[in-house]
């Protein structure tokens, strides 16, 4: 890796120049300094590695699962770990390492549904109200308010009530009550940058308000929600897990790790492994997440550079 | 020939002071090897940013950000070796016989106590005196910085007080102890012009009142030379030229008659303003290396 | 070319403050093609002046007109192509994230002009900025290199009238002969009228051929600046303004509040 990141490769020297020949030069120059920076941080790149696990694990879950997850067999229920059974077996048989690599799927497409859904919408909400303040302001961010009002796990409950539990709707309940703190954050960032210079320089360029939030204010405040994001991940999937455990998020026995949990339990104290190695599993993600979220923020901070 | 006059008058004596940084791209060298003394005199350290001044300043009191590394051959105040002293020796050192005004005082004063609190503070801190004496003492020192109402402002918290204002309760605080060397970092550069001056003119009269030093940090060479006894000009992290005050229009190096030329001026209308040229010789060290690591 | 007739502009003031009064009253003419100079210390307003002539600030009261154009508070766009300003800051005034040529070439776009890639190279010619910075970003150049950046982009409109903020308060002083001879250069060569602001009554002699004094929202005094340089000067703010530019000079000692 090193030898390739020697000054002599042209690609590193393309990328690093400090006279780009065009835009897209330049940018992508700029991402990659900003990825070596990251590089040089060691507990980010353990993050880095985890998350990169955790896909994928969740990619080649049946290259790397050994058994189906599914499958019982009550002649070998509660057996502790060994060769056969790495993480041993749950109350009906099943193997607990292939439930815990299939249970990744199920946490992978929750995290991904969930951020996917409401970074986009917290940042545009927030710049948005930050930006035009007045009366967009107000209604956007009681609506937020709102949102922010609601207790997660209450509302999971009221909509497993009103329609069926499933992950489904354990996600719906989960991007519902957590897209609120990114407007928050991303209209505080709009606020600090409205005043500056550069946005009193583009609107004396004739810039509309529309090519101000998109193209100078939404670009700056994406990366406090990055990290916000990558640190959200954590509450996330254990908020997913505790649904999970209430039995209002994943049915059994579909292998997700919360619900897992939750089977689990009753067996903690003899045989422990049925309920810890899933939750094992959660910590290792989400210290993974957390430790990718602090690098990313001193990478993405513009005053680091 | 020692070039540095190290007689016992002085009160500051630095010598091949070097102070690096550690990178990513390399090391930095931002103060290559200066030296120079104070006495109980006016001495200014001009130069342009990035020429180190300011390191030189918190040099002497070691204040460096932790990732800044500083060598010297010899850095001794009034006979203590300030290279070697111990983090205590040090503490006893800064507020107490040198201090040190920074420019803004939006920034240097504690936005959450009154004015008169935090002077007390230092002053309780170092002398161990009692509140009322302290309170005392610092009423007497804000009529020393020419303040008219001094009860007023001990009560008032830094942002009720003028910029000019805040400064006054900064040299305050930093003169309650009684230093004998003061550094002062661009004091009056977020002031307005007419505050400058009677600003400049209180640490003037402090200043010799008491017999101490100044190491005046600036940018502004026309206030530097009327001010200070003597100015060091500083250039890429060495001193270029040593010259007094009242003597600044007969500089001979280059860079500071650049300096003079580039500087527009009211008296004297030019169509263009003569732009610096910079010599890359000046950037060569004037003390070789020796025993670079 | 730029007119003020009783130009003030009030911001309402905070808790039991009421209005604070930043501009009063402030009438001038500027001829086209003239260099006026406004100079005063913080707060006292000239840098509000700018702001309502540019279109930035709304609230002012009085009469402005721009090329015998009366102006209302919205200004439509086709004005900044004849007014445009410089900042203060050349490291706030630039996007953090924005390269060289986006910056220039953003004000060409909005007003839908043609061959923008040949406008860029020419307005970085005219600011002696080399063509190998154009994709640079602005935390890869220095102060004096951003504000030639700036006053590039104030230029690719190629405005009559060019607004003044403070534009060397924040560089060194070699850097600051840089940007002064730059301007003079852009002023004979592109016929541009200039309003410069700065509380640098040097900068301001140097670069204007008529100034006035301004103090706690007013003009205090207007003279042509051979008067100023030969130092006959009427109000006496003018005239510490003038003594404060030659450096320290003790005075009587006096206790203020």
């Amino acid at each position: 890796m090193s030898a390739q990141l020697q000054r002599g490769s042209t690609l590193h020297g393309w990328l690093t120049t400090a006279e780009p020949a065009s835009q897209w030069q330049a940018s992508l120059g700029d991402s990659y300094v900003r990825a070596l920076f990251l590089l040089r941080n060691p507990l980010a790149m353990c993050g880095l590695v985890i998350v990169l696990g955790l896909l994928a694990v969740a990619a080649f879950a049946p290259a790397i699962a050994t058994q189906d997850p599914n499958a019982q067999d009550l002649a070998s229920r509660l057996l502790a770990p060994s060769a056969a059974h790495w993480f041993g077996t749950d109350e009906f048989g099943r193997d607990m390492f292939s439930r815990v690599v299939y249970g990744s799927r199920v946490t992978l497409l929750t995290i991904t549904c969930v951020v996917t859904i409401i970074g986009p919408f917290g940042l545009v909400v927030g710049v948005v109200a930050g930006y035009l303040g007045g009366w967009a302001d107000t209604l956007l961010m009681r609506m937020t308010d709102i949102f922010l009002a609601l207790p997660r796990l209450i509302l999971a409950l009221a909509l497993v009530a009103a329609l069926k539990p499933g992950i489904q709707n354990a996600i719906i309940a989960i991007i519902l009550t957590s897209w609120s703190p990114y407007a928050r954050v991303a209209r505080a960032e709009a606020i600090t940058l409205r005043g500056s210079e550069f946005i009193d320089a583009a609107r004396l360029s004739g810039a509309s308000a529309a090519r101000i939030i998109f193209s100078h204010i939404l670009p700056l405040c994406v990366p406090s929600v990055i990290v916000r994001g990558t640190l959200d991940m954590a509450g996330v999937i254990l908020i997913a897990a505790g649904l999970g455990f209430l039995g209002m998020g994943a049915q059994p026995p579909a292998p997700e790790w919360g619900t897992m949990i939750a089977q689990g339990r009753v067996f903690i104290l003899e045989q422990w492994w049925v309920a810890t190695m899933p939750g094992l599993a959660i910590c290792v993600v989400s210290l993974g997440f957390n430790l990718l979220g602090d690098g990313l923020r001193d990478v993405l901070d513009p005053k680091n550079r | 020939m020692n070039p540095y006059d190290m007689s016992a008058r002085n009160l500051l004596e630095v010598d091949d002071l070097r102070v690096r940084f550690h990178t990513p791209q390399g090391v930095v060298n931002a103060v290559r090897g200066i030296g120079f003394t104070v006495g109980r005199e006016k001495v200014g350290i001009v130069g342009e940013s990035g020429s180190g001044k300011t390191l030189t300043g918190r040099s002497v009191l070691r204040i460096l950000p932790h990732h800044a590394e500083m060598t010297a051959a010899r850095l001794r105040f009034d006979g203590i070796d300030l290279l070697r002293a111990s983090s205590q020796a040090m503490q006893r050192v800064r507020g107490r016989r040198i201090s040190m005004v920074m420019q803004d005082p939006k920034f240097s004063l504690n936005p959450t106590m009154t004015a008169g609190r935090q002077i007390a503070e230092t002053a309780i801190l170092h002398e161990k005196l009692s509140k009322s004496i302290a309170r005392d003492k610092v009423l007497s020192m804000l009529e020393s910085v020419r303040i008219r109402d001094p009860r007023r402002v001990f009560d008032a918290y830094p942002h009720e007080l003028s910029g000019g204002m805040g400064q006054r309760v900064m040299i305050a605080m930093m003169l309650i102890t009684e230093p004998d060397l003061l550094i002062a970092d661009e004091p009056t550069s977020a002031l307005d012009v007419a505050v400058q001056n009677q600003v400049l003119e209180i640490i003037d009269e402090l200043v010799s009142r008491r017999h101490m030093g100044l190491l005046f940090i600036s940018h502004d060479l026309n206030l530097v030379g009327s001010f200070c006894d003597r100015v060091l000009v500083m250039y890429g992290g060495q001193i270029v030229e040593t010259l007094a005050g009242d003597r600044l229009q007969q500089a001979s190096h280059p860079y500071t008659r650049g300096l003079l030329a580039a500087m527009p001026r009211v008296d004297r209308p030019s169509a263009v303003l003569p732009v610096l040229r910079r010599d890359p010789a000046w950037l060569s060290l004037q003390r070789p290396d020796a025993g670079a690591r | 070319m730029i007119e003020l007739d009783a130009l003030s502009v009030s911001f309402r003031g905070g808790r039991a403050a009421g209005d604070v009064h930043a501009v009063r009253d402030v009438s001038l003419r500027i001829a086209a093609g003239e260099s006026y100079g406004i100079v005063g210390e913080s707060g006292s307003g000239k840098s509000t002046v700018l702001r309502a002539l540019s279109g930035l600030n709304r609230n002012w009261r009085g009469v402005m007109k721009i090329d015998g154009v009366p102006q209302l508070p919205v200004r439509p766009r086709a004005f900044h192509k004849s007014v445009q300003m410089v900042f203060q800051d050349p490291y706030g005034s630039l996007h953090p994230r924005h390269t060289v040529h986006r910056i220039l070439a953003e004000p060409a776009a909005i007003h839908k002009l043609d061959g923008i890639d040949r406008r860029v190279e020419r307005v970085l010619q005219s600011v002696g900025l080399p063509a190998a910075f154009r994709y640079r970003f602005p935390h890869q150049l220095s102060g004096g290199q951003r504000q030639r950046v700036a006053i590039a982009r104030a230029l690719i409109l190629e405005p009559r009238v060019l607004l003044l903020d403070e534009p060397t308060s924040a560089l060194d002083v070699s850097v600051q002969a840089e940007i002064l001879n730059l301007l003079t250069a852009l002023r004979a060569e592109l016929n541009l009228t200039y309003l410069l602001v700065s509380h640098n009554l040097a900068v301001v002699a140097h670069m204007c051929d008529r100034i006035a004094v301004m103090q706690s929202g007013k003009f205090i005094e207007e003279m042509p600046v051979a008067q100023l340089r030969a130092g006959h000067s009427v109000e006496p703010y003018t005239t510490e303004l003038l003594r404060a530019a030659q450096g320290y000079a003790p005075t009587t000692m006096e206790a203020v509040t």
